[in-house]
Formats: structure tokens, sequence, C-alpha cells
């Protein structure tokens, strides 16, 4: 980002030259995707081998199951156990090719469908989120901007310190303050959207620092931007400088970190719906670990590894739209 | 945060001239305060007796669930040890696990990071494809898998952290050596016939690795919330020790009761990962001032 022409006058000629190299730059990307998803299963599979104990135990329901030696080669021959590594592999890699995840170890039904399910809890989660973090640090960024220092310090401090508070604490905070002394809310989840407002604001408000600090450093190099100078030359309001030129600029690298967020957003999700008993991915993941389910370990891997490539993808053609600059210098 | 971090060190500060001067002071006081936290914590970790005269595991039954008092500011848990010890007693594990984490992390984003910065075409296809896979899993995977193959400690959660926070690090470094690798000065070494060892040693690796010195300032912080974050999930430190991770993982049972078990453990994590943010990003400032823009 060298070139520092203002993005919102630099409209874009699409011929159809442009619109090959685009498509060739997708298809790249998609590309580099499909390989990383096959590289994410190999590590998963080979890694969750190196756990110690037999998966038969999994399977079976743990090591203190009292099965007879007949029920345990049974079932070695079932889940072609008895196989070589590689064989198992490449039988493993085949399968996940055509979209088969197999049956769950512990649960005994249909991975796919249970961990689409699953999914969707943590989608609805993460999105909302995302919403309310955009939403928050937007009206942050924008309210404290342009004015006097007071509102910056103040601003610029609540980002620091929401960046920094650890999810499974703010949490904490929450239902302590609003459900245990305030009583506005359940502590855990129920259905509905009232058991949604504690675990979307435990994983927004520290997104809404991250953010905030991004866009707040990039919203005051807009200020600096000739582009500014001459819309305040044209006559342009205030707001219209600020919410036409300047909001563009600054929020190219909000966009960068929503898609970097998505994906970590996972790792968030463990956390807050373990707190607030809430089904989902997160503690799919983590229950599935703990008692070594390989199939739906692996489809959570390439799930969220799909979505963070998905995302990233879709951040960068967003980018694109945004700032027509980058299909001119992004061909490095 | 990677990517915050990766924009905060490469792009130039761009703050409007006239506001420097507030700016300056504003950062400047929370330096102070960031310095000053920093210098408690650590005297918590070295000396933790200069601090408290109790010890982490007394336990007092008859005390127990006492809200916060003169006697014990930050009350007492549920057999009745004194949260106020405890939380000063769990500096030193805390910032052990995050520093540690730091440097496992950099370590592995070196090797990582050289391989693609100064490597051939190769070399650099490898290890961008390696911190691709690395940050497609998710990092909390990535450690409780680890987590699961080496089992629950101390060791293994510091490993896993520097393992889920190596992919961001690695990609940082190799930008990094790439950019140094076309400045101006490498050039001119390169026409006045230096070999290439000289000039990655003598050129290349000074350049590019002052800025890390400042990432692993800002990593730290992370590493300690991150580690906190496996303690609170049973994965890290055992329950006797005093972690603030695993302190407020047992403080979650009574958190109807007991909000003063939560509250604490908590804001010694975040003004700990705040301050270090605050240092990190003043140590940023000032290397880019010393360069010059």
């Amino acid at each position: 980002m060298t070139d520092s022409s203002d993005i919102s006058t630099d409209r874009r000629t699409s011929t159809p030259a442009k619109r090959i190299r685009t498509l060739g730059w997708l298809l790249r990307r998609i590309g580099g995707g499909v390989f990383v998803l096959w590289m994410v299963a190999t590590v998963i599979f080979f890694a969750l081998r190196l756990i110690p104990g037999d998966p038969i135990d999994a399977i079976l329901g743990g090591p203190g199951s009292q099965a007879s030696a007949e029920a345990v080669e049974k079932i070695r021959l079932d889940y072609g156990l008895d196989q070589n590594l590689i064989v198992q592999y490449f039988l493993a890699m085949a399968k996940l090719a055509v979209a088969d995840f197999g049956t769950s170890y512990a649960l005994k039904i249909p991975v796919a469908p249970y961990v689409l399910t699953q999914l969707w809890s943590t989608l609805v989660l993460t999105i909302a989120a995302l919403l309310v973090a955009w939403i928050f640090a937007l009206g942050l960024t924008l309210a404290t901007s342009g004015r006097g220092r007071l509102a910056r310090a103040v601003g610029s401090g609540l980002e620091l310190v929401a960046a920094a508070v650890p999810h499974f604490w703010l949490a904490s905070l929450l239902i302590i303050v609003l459900s245990n002394t305030l009583h506005w809310l359940p502590p855990i989840s129920v259905a509905g959207p009232l058991g949604l407002v504690l675990p979307v604001l435990t994983l927004a408000l520290p997104l809404t620092g991250f953010l905030g600090q991004v866009m707040r450093e990039s919203l005051i190099n807009a200020y600096e931007q000739p582009f500014v100078l001459s819309a305040r030359a044209r006559g342009e309001s205030e707001w219209g400088v600020r919410l036409r030129h300047v909001l563009r600029h600054a929020a190219l690298p909000g966009i960068s970190l929503s898609g970097w967020a998505f994906g970590s957003l996972l790792s968030g999700a463990v956390v807050v719906e373990t707190i607030f008993a809430r089904p989902g991915l997160g503690r799919t993941l983590l229950s599935a670990v703990s008692i070594r389910d390989i199939p739906v370990v692996t489809a959570v891997a390439l799930l969220s590894a799909l979505t963070f490539i998905l995302m990233t993808i879709a951040t960068d053609v967003v980018d694109r739209i945004v700032d027509p600059r980058l299909t001119k210098v992004s061909e490095q | 945060m990677t990517e915050i971090l990766a924009g905060r060190l490469t792009q130039p500060s761009g703050a409007p001239r006239g506001s420097r001067g507030w700016r300056r002071s504003a950062s400047n006081l929370g330096v102070v305060f960031a310095l000053v936290t920093l210098a408690l914590i650590m005297v918590a970790a070295l000396a933790p007796q200069l601090l408290t005269t109790g010890q982490p595991n007394d336990v007092a039954p008859g005390d127990a669930f006492q809200g916060p008092s003169p006697e014990h500011f930050f009350g007492t848990d549920e057999s009745g040890r004194d949260v106020y010890t405890r939380v000063v007693f769990g500096a030193g594990n805390s910032l052990l696990i995050g520093v540690a984490a730091t440097v496992v992390g950099l370590s592995l984003a070196l090797l990582l990071g050289a391989l693609g910065g100064l490597g051939n075409r190769l070399g650099d296809f490898v290890s961008t494809r390696i911190v691709e896979v690395m940050f497609a899993l998710p990092g909390l995977l990535l450690a409780l898998v680890f987590i699961a193959i080496a089992g629950p400690g101390v060791v293994t959660s510091t490993v896993a952290v520097g393992l889920s926070t190596a992919p961001g690090y690695a990609r940082i470094i190799r930008s990094q050596l790439r950019s140094v690798r076309n400045a101006g000065y490498v050039e001119a070494a390169t026409v006045l016939g230096h070999s290439r060892l000289r000039i990655t040693l003598q050129h290349i690796l000074p350049g590019a690795l002052s800025p890390i010195f400042v990432l692993a300032t800002l990593g730290v912080g992370q590493a300690i919330v991150w580690a906190s974050s496996l303690g609170f999930l049973g994965l890290g430190v055992a329950p006797p020790a005093a972690e603030w991770g695993a302190m407020l993982s047992s403080g979650r049972t009574y958190i109807d009761v007991a909000w003063w078990l939560t509250v604490f453990p908590g804001l010694a994590i975040v003004a700990t990962a705040a301050s270090f943010t605050v240092l990190g990003r003043a140590l940023n400032a000032r290397t880019r001032q010393e360069v010059g823009k």
C-alpha cells in the first residue's frame, strides 16, 4: 500500500484481461486452499495416532470396559485398525476426499450431520459476535477519532484493556455483574436470543479492542492523506469526509482482521461454550480430544480449517472490491 | 493479533503532527504504569515473601469464603487460603510459562521464517505452506492435541502455547527478512563482493531481527493469557499449585458465592498482559524512531 491515491474516486474499469487475471488469482487461491486442507488432514491423522493408548478403548467406551478379546478383534477389523498405518492413512484420505467422515467412536452416529448441527450453533455465535464487534469498534473509533485528546485517550485505553481480557475471565465477570448482581440475564445459555447475549458479548468485546486498535491507526493515517484535504476543499461536511473517505480507508485492515478473527473465534468458542454450557463446535472438540474420538476431531479440524481458508479468500475478495488499488499491485 | 503486529511493525507511524505532543505524554504515562506493574510482578515472581507473609497453600478451613478485608486483601478461597498470597505466588508460574512459551514460539518461528526469508524458492515454498497449515489449524486445537499426546502439565502447556503462536511470528519474521534482503545496504554489500554468509550474518540478520525483541515483548502478554486459558480448561498446572488460570478454574465453581475468587486472579492476568502490550508498543515506536522513517 504505497500508493495513497483516493480509493473512493479511483473507479474500476472492467476489461476482459483484468477479469481473466482475477479468475486466475481466485483459482490459485482455491487450489492452495485444497492443498492446505489435505495437509491439515494429514497432520491431524498422524498426530491423533500419537496419543498414547489404543483407539479401540475410545470405541469401547474407555479403558475400563470389560470387552472380550473376540469383541476387540472384531472392532479392530470393522474399523480397519488392523491394517498398516500407511494403508490406514490412504484409506482415510480417500474417504475424506469424498466427504465421508465416518462414524463417531463414542456416539456411534455419523459424524458429518452431528458436526454440522454443532457448527450451526457456533456459527450463530461467531457471526453475531463479529457483527457486534464491528458495530462497537466503528462507533468507538468514529466517535473518538476526530475529537479532543481526552476522548482519544479514553478510546484507546478501552481498546487496550478489551484486547487484553481473556475470554474466560470476561465471561465470569459478565455472569457476576449481569446475572448474579443485576439479575438481568440467565447465567447459562438458554434457548432464544436472550441466552445469546452473554456468550456474544464475551466473544465480541475483546475483538472490539483488536478491531478498534487497527482501525484507529489507519483512521489517523487517513486523515493525513491529501484526498481528505481535497475533499474538505471541495466543501464536503466533516461527517461526509469521515464516512465517505476516511472510513473506507480505515475499514481495510479491519476487514483483513475479521477473516483472521472469524477463524480464531473457534478457540474462543471452546471456552465460551464450556462456561455457558452451550452446544457447539468448541465443546465438541474439547470432549472429542479428551476421549480420543478420532473421526470427530478430524471433522472439526477440517471444518474449521475450511472456514478459515474460505474466510481468508473472502476477505481478500472484499479487500479487492473496497480497495481497487490491490488488483494492480497484488500480483507479486 | 498477528496481522495487527505485522501492520504495526511495517507501517510507519502516521500520527498527525499537531497531536504528537499529547500522544507522547499520554503514552509516557501508560509506559510508566506498565513498568511499575511489571516491576511489581517481577518482585512477586522472584521474591514473593517481600509482598506477603503467608504461604500459598496455608489452609484454614475455619476462614473459608471470606470476602476482601484488611487481613485478606483479596478474600479467602474454599479452603481458607489467602487469595492475595496465592496471586502473588502465582506470578512466578504465570510469568515463567509466558516467557518460556514465547521463547519456544519464536525459536520455531525463526527456523520457519529463516527458511522462507533466506532460503531459495523451494525453501520459501515449503516454509510458507507449513505456516499456512499451522494457521488453518485453530491454535487451541493444536494445543489440545499436543496436550493429549504429551499429557497435561507445566512443560506441556508451555510448549503447546508456543506451538500455537509460532505461525504468526514466522510470517512476520519471513517478511521482515525478505524486505531487509532487498534493502539498499544489502545490495551495496553484494556489489562490494562480500560473501553470502557474511552478508547474512552482518547485515540481514541484525537488521531484520531487532523487531523480534518487540514481538517477544508483545507476545509474552498474549502467551500468559493463552496459558491461563489452558489452565482454566484444566489442562495446565495441576490444581494445588498457585497459577492464575488454575485459580480461576477452581474459583468458577463458587462464582455465585465468592466473586473475589474470580475477579482478582483475572485482574492480575489483564494487568500483566496489558502492561506487556504497552511496553512492546513503546519499544516498537522507539525502534522506528532510531531506524528513521
